[in-house]
């Protein structure tokens, strides 16, 4: 395949890629910490993955294979247009299939198949920094970032856990990378974080409109904040997979009918399906 | 016109830039395992193919880059990236074996980011034995055998590497084959 001659490869400028390629290479070699990055404006709009475009425009060869996903799927609207973009300015190969992938850009999941070496899994990242809810100003989580100093989020636990009696977040849970720098893991389900400890595939993620990059390089500790007598819990639906009958996969909860009438599905249409597949080959 | 500037960069800019960053990036990210790097046809003296191709892939105006290869090196790099010349302390890439890892720009703890790129020209690179490294990166541990850094570099490394995240990444090239040691990387004599 040929990428559409009007664009530059992958449709950013080389300078703007060199830019956003040494913010990544800084990014990967201190673990967890927000590079800024000079984010440019793209034909989508903030909120819509701008961030990791740029991380997988920037990555991006011609021999590679893409998959995106929004939210486990990889029919919706955000992760078929993504693909249709960087096949028309790249010329690459898509896929939906996780295992035939060499990039994975995704919107709120991580797959359930095990990633490998030969992966690159790029997050698009809305609110990069931890502590925002916490502390608005941003020159002053720089400060906390530096020092180390993460007490503010252990305190939103513990309040947590004082009004609710559990830990009440069940996406964006932070984690410490190599127990040095507190991240937002982007809002992936909690109970995707423990997919991120020790990964063989790099982890790149890319916030557009907060102009930062940061990084989890393959096999790095991430650690899910909790406290000894109440420890990290990932949640999911107590049901089976009305398609594939997975009992320990993310669930969506649909509705079928207008009467209450739900049914529960993987979250992860790839997985799924493969699983399916496989029950009707058994069968 | 000075001399560097006849000499050609990379045949393809475009996609050899992505190649020699993605070799970069997969170095990065698994320090010590060795990557092959595209190479540009010509070369100026004083520089080598590794080396050179990191400088193509990576430079350009906003970083400002200490070359110890002299005259037609730095005007070949300035022609093909724009970059400029400046004094090893203030430099973003750092090409210079005389260049003492605790003399280069560490980046600040609000921006550790802004530490130096050291690229160390080596007289041979193979894995499975020699210095042991660990951390984020590596599994367990890895062996990488590295001939030709000058005397008390894993000094310099370990006196570097306390200051973390302030610190400065180093990619060690020999030919066209690089391998990186980020600065948090732990390295023991094999």
């Amino acid at each position: 395949m040929t990428h559409d001659p009007g664009y530059n490869f992958a449709y950013l400028d080389e300078s703007t890629k060199r830019m956003i390629r040494r913010a990544i290479l800084k990014a990967v070699a201190i673990p967890g910490h927000q590079v800024p990055f000079g984010s440019r404006e793209m034909p989508l709009p903030y909120g819509w993955g701008t961030g990791g475009i740029q991380v997988t425009a920037s990555v991006l060869g011609p021999r590679d294979v893409l998959k995106v996903i929004d939210q486990g799927s990889d029919d919706t609207t955000n992760a078929v247009s993504i693909r249709a973009f960087f096949r028309r300015t790249a010329g690459v190969a898509t896929t939906e299939r996780t295992a035939e992938a060499t990039i994975i850009q995704t919107r709120h999941r991580i797959p359930e198949r095990r990633l490998t070496e030969g992966q690159i899994l790029v997050y698009q990242v809305p609110i990069p920094e931890p502590l925002a809810r916490l502390e608005p100003r941003i020159a002053e989580t720089r400060r906390l970032h530096a020092m180390a100093d993460y007490g503010l989020m252990h305190v939103k636990l513990y309040e947590d856990i004082a009004k609710h009696g559990h830990i009440a977040t069940s996406y964006s849970y932070p984690v410490m990378v190599n127990e040095r720098y507190l991240m937002s893991p982007s809002p992936i389900p909690a109970f995707d974080n423990p997919k991120m400890h020790m990964m063989p595939a790099l982890q790149l993620f890319g916030a557009g409109r907060e102009k930062r990059i940061y990084a989890v390089p393959p096999y790095t500790a991430v650690r899910s904040l909790d406290f000894e007598d109440h420890p990290f819990r990932p949640i999911r639906a107590p049901h089976r997979c009305e398609l594939c009958g997975s009992g320990d996969t993310y669930l969506d909860e649909v509705l079928v009918d207008d009467k209450g009438g739900r049914i529960f599905v993987c979250s992860d249409t790839d997985h799924c399906q493969e699983r399916q597949a496989m029950r009707e080959a058994a069968e | 016109m000075s001399a560097g500037t006849a000499l050609a960069g990379f045949a393809d800019p475009v996609l050899d830039s992505q190649a020699a960053f993605r070799a970069v990036l997969e170095a990065m990210s698994r320090p010590g395992r060795i990557q092959r790097l595209p190479v540009p046809p010509e070369l100026p003296p004083g520089i080598g193919p590794a080396a050179a191709a990191v400088l193509l892939a990576l430079a350009d105006a906003d970083t400002p880059i200490r070359l110890a290869a002299g005259a037609e090196a730095q005007a070949w790099i300035r022609f093909h990236t724009g970059a400029r010349a400046a004094p090893a302390a203030e430099a973003a890439f750092v090409l210079d074996s005389d260049a003492g890892l605790l003399d280069l720009d560490p980046g600040t703890e609000e921006e550790p980011e802004r530490g130096a790129t050291l690229i160390l020209e080596v007289e041979s690179l193979s894995e499975g034995s020699g210095w042991r490294l660990s951390g984020p990166g590596i599994q367990a541990t890895h062996r990488l055998a590295v001939a030709g850094v000058r005397d008390g570099f894993l000094a310099d490394w370990a006196a570097s590497r306390a200051r973390f995240p302030r610190g400065v990444d180093v990619i060690l090239c020999a030919g066209d084959r690089i391998a990186a040691l980020p600065r948090g990387i732990a390295i023991e004599e094999g």
